[in-house]
Protein backbone atom coordinates (compact mmCIF):
# COMPACT_ATOMS: atom_id res chain seq x y z
CA UNK A 1 0.00 0.00 0.00
CA UNK A 2 0.92 3.72 -0.75
CA UNK A 3 1.66 6.09 2.00
CA UNK A 4 2.02 9.62 1.74
CA UNK A 5 4.77 11.05 4.05
CA UNK A 6 4.98 14.60 4.72
CA UNK A 7 7.90 16.51 4.18
CA UNK A 8 7.93 19.88 3.51
CA UNK A 9 11.80 20.86 3.52
CA UNK A 10 13.06 23.37 1.52
CA UNK A 11 15.41 21.90 -1.16
CA UNK A 12 18.04 24.65 -0.81
CA UNK A 13 19.09 23.99 2.74
CA UNK A 14 21.99 22.34 2.56
CA UNK A 15 23.32 24.81 0.73
CA UNK A 16 22.11 27.35 2.91
CA UNK A 17 23.58 25.59 6.22
CA UNK A 18 26.70 25.86 4.78
CA UNK A 19 26.33 29.71 3.65
CA UNK A 20 25.59 30.15 7.53
CA UNK A 21 29.36 29.39 8.09
CA UNK A 22 30.54 30.85 5.38
CA UNK A 23 28.99 33.95 7.05
CA UNK A 24 30.08 33.01 10.88
CA UNK A 25 34.26 32.52 9.43
CA UNK A 26 33.67 35.87 7.45
CA UNK A 27 32.71 37.36 10.78
CA UNK A 28 35.16 35.98 12.91
CA UNK A 29 37.49 37.67 10.72
CA UNK A 30 35.64 41.01 10.19
CA UNK A 31 35.86 40.78 6.74
CA UNK A 32 32.78 42.05 4.42
CA UNK A 33 31.72 40.07 1.44
CA UNK A 34 29.95 41.14 -1.40
CA UNK A 35 28.41 38.43 -3.49
CA UNK A 36 28.64 39.74 -7.17
CA UNK A 37 26.19 38.82 -9.99
CA UNK A 38 25.39 39.85 -13.29
CA UNK A 39 24.97 38.81 -16.65
CA UNK A 40 28.61 37.91 -18.95
CA UNK A 41 29.65 41.13 -20.50
CA UNK A 42 27.63 43.61 -17.83
CA UNK A 43 31.18 44.69 -16.22
CA UNK A 44 31.45 42.43 -13.28
CA UNK A 45 35.40 42.71 -13.41
CA UNK A 46 35.65 46.10 -14.80
CA UNK A 47 33.51 47.07 -11.66
CA UNK A 48 35.84 45.08 -9.24
CA UNK A 49 38.93 46.31 -10.72
CA UNK A 50 37.62 50.43 -10.77
CA UNK A 51 36.48 49.65 -7.02
CA UNK A 52 39.81 48.49 -6.23
CA UNK A 53 41.39 51.44 -7.85
CA UNK A 54 39.41 53.71 -5.40
CA UNK A 55 39.61 51.48 -2.04
CA UNK A 56 42.56 49.61 -2.29
CA UNK A 57 45.18 50.28 0.17
CA UNK A 58 42.81 52.18 2.50
CA UNK A 59 40.45 49.11 2.79
CA UNK A 60 42.78 45.36 2.33
CA UNK A 61 40.66 43.33 -0.19
CA UNK A 62 40.46 40.04 -1.68
CA UNK A 63 38.59 38.69 -4.55
CA UNK A 64 37.24 35.17 -5.42
CA UNK A 65 36.51 34.63 -9.08
CA UNK A 66 33.89 31.77 -10.00
CA UNK A 67 34.19 30.40 -13.72
CA UNK A 68 32.94 27.51 -15.58
CA UNK A 69 36.53 27.09 -16.88
CA UNK A 70 39.82 26.98 -15.63
CA UNK A 71 40.22 30.50 -17.78
CA UNK A 72 42.26 32.65 -15.48
CA UNK A 73 42.08 36.13 -17.34
CA UNK A 74 39.60 37.91 -14.38
CA UNK A 75 41.71 36.32 -11.74
CA UNK A 76 44.66 37.66 -13.68
CA UNK A 77 43.96 41.17 -13.74
CA UNK A 78 42.77 41.19 -10.57
CA UNK A 79 46.16 39.96 -9.54
CA UNK A 80 48.09 42.49 -11.81
CA UNK A 81 46.97 44.99 -9.49
CA UNK A 82 48.44 43.53 -6.38
CA UNK A 83 45.14 42.64 -5.02
CA UNK A 84 45.02 38.85 -4.02
CA UNK A 85 42.45 36.78 -5.95
CA UNK A 86 41.63 33.15 -5.78
CA UNK A 87 40.42 31.22 -8.78
CA UNK A 88 37.41 29.12 -8.44
CA UNK A 89 36.56 26.75 -11.22
CA UNK A 90 32.94 25.20 -11.08
CA UNK A 91 33.88 22.49 -13.55
CA UNK A 92 30.89 23.79 -16.01
CA UNK A 93 28.53 24.81 -13.45
CA UNK A 94 26.75 27.65 -13.78
CA UNK A 95 26.92 29.10 -10.24
CA UNK A 96 28.87 29.26 -6.93
CA UNK A 97 27.42 27.73 -4.22
CA UNK A 98 28.08 27.85 -0.69
CA UNK A 99 30.64 25.02 -0.46
CA UNK A 100 32.52 26.52 -3.09
CA UNK A 101 32.36 29.74 -1.51
CA UNK A 102 34.17 27.60 1.49
CA UNK A 103 36.87 26.55 -0.62
CA UNK A 104 37.52 30.15 -1.92
CA UNK A 105 37.41 31.53 1.52
CA UNK A 106 39.88 29.11 3.21
CA UNK A 107 42.20 30.04 0.05
CA UNK A 108 42.61 33.82 1.35
CA UNK A 109 44.22 35.16 4.30
CA UNK A 110 40.99 36.52 6.04
CA UNK A 111 42.32 38.20 8.89
CA UNK A 112 44.93 40.33 6.66
CA UNK A 113 41.87 41.50 4.68
CA UNK A 114 38.36 44.23 5.34
CA UNK A 115 36.45 43.44 2.10
CA UNK A 116 36.00 40.78 -0.29
CA UNK A 117 34.31 40.83 -3.72
CA UNK A 118 33.37 36.94 -5.04
CA UNK A 119 32.94 37.44 -8.82
CA UNK A 120 29.98 35.16 -9.64
CA UNK A 121 29.40 33.21 -12.94
CA UNK A 122 28.02 35.29 -15.56
CA UNK A 123 24.26 34.31 -15.61
CA UNK A 124 20.94 35.87 -14.34
CA UNK A 125 19.55 32.28 -13.38
CA UNK A 126 21.15 29.85 -11.93
CA UNK A 127 23.36 32.13 -8.76
CA UNK A 128 20.02 33.48 -7.54
CA UNK A 129 19.07 30.51 -5.89
CA UNK A 130 22.44 29.85 -4.00
CA UNK A 131 22.92 31.80 -1.08
CA UNK A 132 26.81 31.99 -0.30
CA UNK A 133 26.62 33.52 3.11
CA UNK A 134 28.47 36.95 1.89
CA UNK A 135 26.78 40.21 3.82
CA UNK A 136 25.17 41.18 0.39
CA UNK A 137 23.86 40.11 -3.01
CA UNK A 138 24.95 42.92 -5.41
CA UNK A 139 23.94 42.72 -8.77
CA UNK A 140 25.16 44.38 -12.37
CA UNK A 141 22.50 45.65 -14.51
CA UNK A 142 23.84 46.99 -17.92
CA UNK A 143 22.27 49.57 -20.22
CA UNK A 144 22.96 47.47 -23.71
CA UNK A 145 20.81 44.28 -22.05
CA UNK A 146 18.08 46.22 -22.20
CA UNK A 147 15.67 47.46 -19.98
CA UNK A 148 13.30 44.18 -19.28
CA UNK A 149 15.42 42.30 -17.57
CA UNK A 150 13.66 42.55 -13.77
CA UNK A 151 10.44 41.41 -15.35
CA UNK A 152 12.37 37.95 -17.18
CA UNK A 153 14.73 37.17 -14.58
CA UNK A 154 12.55 38.71 -10.66
CA UNK A 155 14.18 35.78 -8.64
CA UNK A 156 17.60 37.86 -8.94
CA UNK A 157 16.13 41.29 -8.27
CA UNK A 158 14.52 39.71 -5.42
CA UNK A 159 17.55 38.84 -3.25
CA UNK A 160 19.70 41.77 -3.69
CA UNK A 161 20.77 44.35 -1.42
CA UNK A 162 22.37 46.87 -3.85
CA UNK A 163 21.79 47.48 -7.75
CA UNK A 164 24.41 49.19 -10.05
CA UNK A 165 23.05 49.93 -13.25
CA UNK A 166 26.43 49.99 -15.49
CA UNK A 167 27.71 51.38 -18.56
CA UNK A 168 25.46 54.84 -18.07
CA UNK A 169 27.50 56.36 -21.19
CA UNK A 170 25.92 54.31 -23.39
CA UNK A 171 22.23 55.34 -22.71
CA UNK A 172 22.19 58.10 -25.24
CA UNK A 173 22.72 54.94 -27.87
CA UNK A 174 20.52 52.11 -26.68
CA UNK A 175 17.03 51.81 -26.26
CA UNK A 176 16.62 51.68 -22.74
CA UNK A 177 13.61 53.08 -20.81
CA UNK A 178 14.81 53.73 -17.31
CA UNK A 179 11.79 54.37 -15.85
CA UNK A 180 10.56 50.98 -16.96
CA UNK A 181 13.35 49.25 -15.69
CA UNK A 182 13.53 50.61 -12.35
CA UNK A 183 9.44 50.12 -12.30
CA UNK A 184 10.45 46.29 -12.19
CA UNK A 185 12.87 46.75 -9.96
CA UNK A 186 10.85 48.51 -7.42
CA UNK A 187 7.87 46.19 -7.60
CA UNK A 188 10.62 43.11 -6.90
CA UNK A 189 12.35 44.83 -4.37
CA UNK A 190 10.50 48.13 -3.11
CA UNK A 191 13.43 50.57 -2.00
CA UNK A 192 16.78 48.93 -3.39
CA UNK A 193 19.54 51.06 -2.93
CA UNK A 194 20.85 51.89 -6.87
CA UNK A 195 23.72 53.27 -8.34
CA UNK A 196 23.90 54.18 -11.52
CA UNK A 197 27.17 54.24 -12.90
CA UNK A 198 29.66 53.86 -15.80
CA UNK A 199 33.45 52.29 -15.21
CA UNK A 200 34.38 53.80 -18.80
CA UNK A 201 34.03 57.60 -17.73
CA UNK A 202 33.89 56.75 -14.13
CA UNK A 203 30.69 58.31 -13.16
CA UNK A 204 28.69 57.59 -10.26
CA UNK A 205 31.72 55.41 -9.09
CA UNK A 206 32.53 57.68 -6.22
CA UNK A 207 28.56 57.48 -4.72
CA UNK A 208 28.99 53.19 -5.11
CA UNK A 209 32.24 53.28 -3.50
CA UNK A 210 31.42 55.69 -0.84
CA UNK A 211 28.72 53.50 0.18
CA UNK A 212 30.86 49.70 0.04
CA UNK A 213 33.41 51.59 1.88
CA UNK A 214 30.66 52.04 4.80
CA UNK A 215 29.32 49.08 4.79
CA UNK A 216 32.83 47.35 4.70
CA UNK A 217 33.28 49.48 7.94
CA UNK A 218 30.53 48.66 9.67
CA UNK A 219 31.45 44.82 10.29
CA UNK B 1 21.88 23.99 -15.14
CA UNK B 2 21.78 24.58 -11.56
CA UNK B 3 19.07 22.32 -11.56
CA UNK B 4 21.92 18.97 -11.79
CA UNK B 5 22.45 20.57 -7.67
CA UNK B 6 18.72 21.21 -7.16
CA UNK B 7 17.79 17.69 -8.18
CA UNK B 8 20.38 16.16 -5.92
CA UNK B 9 19.23 18.05 -2.68
CA UNK B 10 15.60 17.02 -4.18
CA UNK B 11 16.73 13.00 -4.00
CA UNK B 12 18.78 13.29 -0.54
CA UNK B 13 16.13 14.75 0.90
CA UNK B 14 13.78 12.08 -0.54
CA UNK B 15 16.06 9.53 0.43
CA UNK B 16 16.43 10.45 3.81
CA UNK B 17 12.67 10.23 4.98
CA UNK B 18 11.58 7.29 2.64
CA UNK B 19 14.53 5.84 5.08
CA UNK B 20 13.65 7.30 8.11
CA UNK B 21 9.74 5.39 7.24
CA UNK B 22 11.36 1.98 6.23
CA UNK B 23 9.79 2.45 3.06
CA UNK B 24 10.48 -0.04 0.20
CA UNK B 25 10.09 2.84 -2.57
CA UNK B 26 9.05 6.00 -3.31
CA UNK B 27 6.88 6.09 -5.95
CA UNK B 28 5.67 9.89 -6.19
CA UNK B 29 7.34 13.14 -5.22
CA UNK B 30 5.56 16.06 -4.92
CA UNK B 31 7.18 19.31 -5.05
CA UNK B 32 5.99 22.92 -4.61
CA UNK B 33 7.44 25.41 -6.67
CA UNK B 34 6.89 29.51 -6.71
CA UNK B 35 6.05 31.70 -9.04
CA UNK B 36 9.13 33.77 -8.82
CA UNK B 37 11.83 31.01 -8.01
CA UNK B 38 14.19 30.35 -10.92
CA UNK B 39 13.73 26.56 -11.25
CA UNK B 40 12.94 24.84 -14.43
CA UNK B 41 10.95 21.90 -13.85
CA UNK B 42 11.79 20.51 -17.33
CA UNK B 43 14.90 20.04 -16.04
CA UNK B 44 14.63 18.85 -13.07
CA UNK B 45 12.66 16.07 -14.50
CA UNK B 46 15.47 15.63 -17.14
CA UNK B 47 18.14 15.17 -13.93
CA UNK B 48 16.10 12.91 -11.85
CA UNK B 49 15.77 10.22 -14.49
CA UNK B 50 19.53 10.13 -14.52
CA UNK B 51 20.59 10.67 -10.97
CA UNK B 52 17.57 9.06 -9.11
CA UNK B 53 18.33 5.50 -11.13
CA UNK B 54 19.35 2.78 -8.96
CA UNK B 55 17.97 4.31 -5.81
CA UNK B 56 14.69 4.45 -3.82
CA UNK B 57 13.51 6.76 -5.92
CA UNK B 58 14.05 4.83 -9.29
CA UNK B 59 11.16 5.01 -11.13
CA UNK B 60 9.32 7.87 -8.50
CA UNK B 61 6.92 10.05 -10.12
CA UNK B 62 7.61 13.87 -10.14
CA UNK B 63 5.42 16.59 -9.57
CA UNK B 64 5.48 20.27 -9.65
CA UNK B 65 2.64 22.13 -7.84
CA UNK B 66 3.43 25.71 -9.34
CA UNK B 67 1.66 28.17 -6.96
CA UNK B 68 0.99 31.76 -8.19
CA UNK B 69 3.11 34.90 -6.26
CA UNK B 70 1.06 37.04 -3.91
CA UNK B 71 1.28 40.77 -4.32
CA UNK B 72 -0.33 43.47 -2.15
CA UNK B 73 -0.71 46.49 -3.74
CA UNK B 74 0.64 49.23 -1.18
CA UNK B 75 -1.69 51.87 -2.83
CA UNK B 76 -5.28 50.43 -2.74
CA UNK B 77 -4.41 47.24 -0.52
CA UNK B 78 -5.61 44.94 -3.25
CA UNK B 79 -4.46 41.64 -2.92
CA UNK B 80 -3.56 39.65 -6.39
CA UNK B 81 -2.07 36.56 -7.25
CA UNK B 82 0.74 36.66 -10.11
CA UNK B 83 0.37 33.42 -12.16
CA UNK B 84 2.36 34.93 -15.29
CA UNK B 85 4.84 38.18 -15.92
CA UNK B 86 5.31 40.86 -13.45
CA UNK B 87 2.52 43.17 -13.43
CA UNK B 88 1.40 46.27 -11.38
CA UNK B 89 -1.61 46.25 -9.69
CA UNK B 90 -5.19 44.90 -12.13
CA UNK B 91 -6.83 47.53 -9.92
CA UNK B 92 -5.08 50.81 -9.67
CA UNK B 93 -1.88 50.13 -11.89
CA UNK B 94 0.07 50.94 -9.28
CA UNK B 95 3.70 49.87 -8.97
CA UNK B 96 3.91 50.24 -5.39
CA UNK B 97 3.39 46.36 -4.91
CA UNK B 98 5.12 44.05 -2.23
CA UNK B 99 5.77 40.70 -3.36
CA UNK B 100 4.27 38.65 -0.02
CA UNK B 101 4.89 35.11 -1.23
CA UNK B 102 6.14 33.33 -4.33
CA UNK B 103 9.98 32.40 -4.21
CA UNK B 104 8.53 29.13 -2.18
CA UNK B 105 10.81 25.91 -3.47
CA UNK B 106 10.46 22.77 -1.25
CA UNK B 107 9.40 18.65 -1.10
CA UNK B 108 5.79 18.93 -0.05
CA UNK B 109 5.61 15.41 0.54
CA UNK B 110 6.26 11.71 -1.09
CA UNK B 111 4.46 8.41 -1.67
CA UNK B 112 6.03 5.04 -0.23
CA UNK B 113 5.42 2.02 -0.19
CA UNK B 114 6.39 -0.12 2.73
CA UNK B 115 6.31 -4.28 3.12
CA UNK B 116 8.20 -5.49 0.28
CA UNK B 117 11.62 -5.22 1.66
CA UNK B 118 11.51 -7.13 5.00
Amino acid sequence: MTLRVPIVERIMNANDQVAGINRQHLDDAGVFAVNLMASPGAGKTSLILNTIQRLSPALRLGVIEGDTAPVTIDADKVSAVGIPAVQINTGGDCHLDAPMLDQGLQQLSLNDLDLVIVENVGNLVCPAAFQLGTHINALIASVPEGDDKPYKYPAIYRGLQVLIINKIDLLPYVKFNMDYFRQGVEMLNPGLITFPVSCTTGEGMDAWVDWLRNQALSV
Amino acid sequence: MHELSVTESILRICVEHAEKENASRVTDVYITLGRLSSIVDDSVQFYWELIAENSICAAAQLHFERIPAKILCLDCSNEYELDRDLEPCPKCHSARIKVISGDQFYVDSIAIEKGEKQ
